[in-house]
């Protein structure tokens, strides 16, 4: 495996030809935020929070490969903005109550918005009207919440085998389905992957919502990134 | 499902294969059979092609030609282009739906016709115009549309429409089409005489790095409007290993003001497919695919005619022309109505039998494209280009045009002048030159259309139509001073909305919220700041987005802006304290107020 070097911010990192910027930031404990990217998931590039310049380009770190030599930004202020203003785009884009949301406090999108520090969206909510798709026994679809990061089309085939949703329609119409009239039609199990890497509220496992206390929460005990690079998320 | 329609559907798939990767084919088939994809034809598809119902859903639901729901026997899909919307498509779309009883987007109750519209069909130069299933008809006026409704209502068959045939091929026994080339200026590369078979003998006298050699000599860029070097992209291609490559010609056509494609498409087939045949060559493909958008789909015959005509001529198939081991054979991909498989690693899904959303990047085609296979894919006229370099040499291709942009360009021209149509003209021609040829007066601004998608006023009228100037695929659309420019902004931007794959966020989301302040604006109830806002939105969207689709998006709010320049205070108020001036407090109350019975006494 050749090795390749290139500087984050200035940094020197070390990584292997063929990986991911991202990857490669992860693995030198240097945070670089992002939405849809999930562990060994083939990236989806679509939420575009990993956003870095390379060399001067705006690239998508889940995507791109490392270069050799490359001078990659990734704390600046235009990249913090762009970021910021993505997550404000996903809340407006959707309904999203998160004071009543089972996820609350294990959201990867509100943690997201906390590490970024925004307690209102800047831009006007669209109020789009959605559904909720509650017959499935130990599951639930709440369209209203889904942020289109494909975790679950992909954890659905590649994790478990099946191929329970897939996404339909373009554009700003572009919606979550699922194969068959409803869940329940389906032969998704509570036990799938594809439920567990869902990052907000939109696939949620039946009747064991607010099991845990608020305080003891995942993201009241340390901000998202910070189990990548400690200590920095903290406003 | 009743037994004889699923029946049908089998045989479809059978037709293909039951080839998972011609999933397009078989929902355009199904579609044009039953009027609609339903969820049972779906299930019936997956099964054959060995898939799950939510595949098929997803690409269905996808290409905007392609319905769940029935639609009626026959569609009439008339184009709201910006530049239809000039020459009267509101008029022509109220008669027409008045005399068919129902609104755009619906069907009439015995499920006999549908009216819809539709972006570009590549007929600015003769519009308004529209899609009859897949009959072209052209100069629409309300009378005319009437009179259309009447006789479909009275036949049902679009082809009985076409009472006068256009000129050119447009007269030959497999396109019988109205449509007229309007070629206003004929250049030396594209419409010289083109004898079938010259090029691809000079071509086999050189080895196939030396064909690509020749290429690079010739400096040709594609004219699909990004401009890359073309052997750059061949010889990507040739050196990444692999058992099998692709050639695939981008027919797509979408960008709205374009039609340069179709008059070539039209005219030019042999060259085209010559050209081809040339790139199969170099590359070491054998294989070549044509993607046809479908509102070009009443080409697909004669188009199919031509390749038939070759490989009885054997200038495809096997031993091309005697030469041992050469092989190549071109089939068409149809489209199904989506703008962004213009763009090539969408279309390359699209060809696969996927939904049309782009790619992520790296790899790019060339290295890994089509089927996972190395791919180069060019535009029409570019591939045109490659037989007319190969029959007359890289020399004197290279001697006409600008320093740094060689050859000819074809452009589309439409819009607020007396010449519409297409113009062969060397590159660096400039935008005032255009003017004159194309008799417009009163020009308030331009469209450039293509990665650049400029709007440019009159500052800029000696700009160059080449790639360090004004990078265009072709389209040049003219609007006269008295347009408003934000208007034309928020056409477009409508244009965009639709047409976004909704892969990434900043393209899905964003270009409804910048729409949204362009609407504000207009509507006038902007403020300053809402300026400042549709600056930074636009900007953000521009850097942001995964394709050139999001990347270029809100160029024409910019070039608005820019024109405007400080004039922009007749749109926007500075905001007086109190109520957001969009926000309307009667209408806010009006649900409650029918709720209790009485009127506020504050509003
Ligand atoms: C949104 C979008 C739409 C496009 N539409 C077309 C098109 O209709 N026709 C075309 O030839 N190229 C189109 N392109 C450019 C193609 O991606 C690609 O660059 C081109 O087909 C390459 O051929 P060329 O090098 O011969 O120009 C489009 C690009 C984008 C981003
Ligand atoms: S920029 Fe638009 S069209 Fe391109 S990938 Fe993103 S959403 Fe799709
Ligand atoms: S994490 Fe890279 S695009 Fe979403």
């Amino acid at each position: 495996m050749s090795r390749i070097s290139f500087t984050i911010d200035g940094v020197t990192v070390q990584a292997i030809k063929g990986q991911s910027i991202l990857k490669a930031a992860d693995a030198a404990g240097i945070y670089i935020p992002r939405l849809c990217a999930y562990r060994d998931l083939v990236p989806h590039g679509s939420c575009r929070v990993c956003s870095v310049k390379v060399n001067g380009r705006i690239q998508a770190a889940c995507v791109q490969t490392v270069i050799e030599g490359a001078v990659v930004e990734n704390n600046t202020p235009e990249l913090e903005e762009y970021r910021s203003n993505i997550i404000d785009m996903l809340f407006v884009e959707g309904n999203h109550f998160c004071m009543f949301c089972e996820k609350s406090g294990f959201c990867e999108l509100q943690a997201l918005a906390y590490r970024f520090g925004i307690a209102v969206p800047k831009y006007q909510f669209l109020y789009p009207k959605r559904e909720i798709d509650m017959s499935h026994p130990h599951v639930y679809v709440d369209h209203n919440r889904c942020i289109l990061c494909g975790r679950c089309v992909q954890a659905s085939q590649s994790m478990d085998s099946k191929n329970v949703f897939q996404f339909i329609g373009r554009g700003i119409r572009k919606r979550l389905q699922v194969n068959g009239d409803s869940l329940a039609k389906t032969d998704l199990k509570v036990t799938d992957e594809a439920v567990s890497v869902c990052p907000v509220g939109a696939l949620v496992r039946k009747r064991v919502g607010y099991e845990t206390p608020v305080g003891l929460r995942r993201y009241d005990e340390a901000p998202i990134g910070d189990d990548i690079e400690p200590g920095k998320g903290d406003r | 499902m009743k037994q004889g329609t699923a029946h049908i559907t089998a045989n479809i798939c059978n037709k293909f294969g039951n080839d998972r990767t011609r999933l397009m084919d078989i929902a355009i088939a199904v579609q044009e059979r039953f009027g609609c994809v339903s969820h049972e034809a779906m299930e019936e598809i997956a099964r054959a092609v060995g898939t799950q119902r939510v595949e098929v859903e997803s690409l269905v639901t996808f290409y905007s030609f392609l319905s769940v729901k029935p639609q009626g026997k026959v569609v009439i899909r008339l184009c709201s282009d910006i530049v239809d919307w000039m020459k009267g498509y509101s008029e022509v779309a109220e008669a027409m739906a008045r005399e068919l009883g129902i609104t755009m987007g619906e069907t009439t109750p015995d499920g006999a016709i549908t009216l819809t519209d539709t972006p570009c069909i590549g007929m600015s130069d003769q519009a308004p115009a529209a899609l009859v299933n897949s009959v072209v008809v052209t100069h629409l006026t309300p009378e005319r549309g009437r009179q259309l409704v009447r006789d479909l209502r009275r036949h049902l068959d679009p082809q009985q429409l076409v009472t006068m045939v256009g000129n050119g091929n447009n007269e030959h026994p497999l396109v019988r089409s109205m449509v007229r080339n309007n070629i206003r200026m004929r250049g030396p590369v594209h419409f010289a005489p083109f004898e079938p078979g010259k090029a691809l003998l000079k071509a086999f006298e050189l080895a196939p790095s030396d064909v690509i050699s020749e290429i690079k000599e010739s400096k040709l860029r594609g004219r699909g409007g990004a401009g890359f070097p073309t052997a750059l992209k061949w010889e990507l291609a040739a050196n990444t290993p692999g058992e099998k490559r692709y050639v695939i010609c981008n027919a797509d056509e979408g960008e709205p003001g374009t039609f340069k494609d179709r008059v070539l498409l039209t005219e030019c087939a042999e060259q085209l497919l010559e050209g081809m045949t040339i790139a199969g060559y170099a590359v070491g493909s054998d294989t070549g695919i044509i993607y046809l958008r479908a509102e070009y789909r009443y080409l697909m015959p004669y188009l199919q005619s031509k390749i038939e005509g070759r490989l009885k001529q054997g200038f495809l198939g096997r031993g091309i022309l005697g030469k041992k081991g050469f092989n190549f054979d071109i089939r068409i991909q149809l489209g199904a109505g989506a703008y962004i498989c213009g763009e090539e690693t969408a279309l390359i899904s699209s060809c696969e039998g996927l939904r049309g959303d782009p790619k992520n990047r790296p790899p790019f085609p060339p290295q890994e494209g089509y089927l996972k296979r190395p791919t180069i894919v060019n535009n029409v006229e570019t591939l045109c280009c490659v037989s007319r370099i190969l029959l007359e040499g890289a020399k004197w291709f290279a001697s006409i045009g600008s320093a740094n942009t060689t050859g000819t360009k074809v452009l589309s021209i439409s819009g607020d002048c007396r010449k519409p149509g297409v113009y062969e003209v060397p590159f660096g021609i400039t935008t005032r030159e255009l003017i004159e040829l194309s008799e417009a007066e009163n020009v308030g601004s331009l469209l450039i259309g293509g990665p650049c998608r400029q709007m440019i006023g009159q500052v800029r009228l000696d700009g160059q139509i080449c790639y360090d100037d004004l990078a265009t695929g072709g389209a040049i659309i003219i609007f006269n001073g008295a347009r408003n420019k934000l208007e034309i902004a928020e056409h477009y931007l409508d244009f965009f909305i639709d047409e976004s794959c909704g892969h990434c966020t900043p393209c899905r989301v964003g270009l409804t919220l910048l729409k949204n302040l362009v609407h504000k604006v207009i509507s006038g109830t902007g403020e300053p700041a809402d300026l400042d806002r549709m600056r930074d939105l636009s900007n953000f969207i521009i850097n942001m987005s995964r394709c050139g689709l999001g990347q270029a998006a809100p160029n024409p709010v910019l070039g608005a802006l820019e024109i405007f320049g400080d004039a922009s205070g007749g749109f926007v108020a500075e905001r007086k304290p109190g109520l957001l001036p969009e926000f309307d407090l009667s209408k806010a109350v009006i649900d409650a107020e029918l709720r209790v019975g009485r009127q506020s006494k504050y509003v």
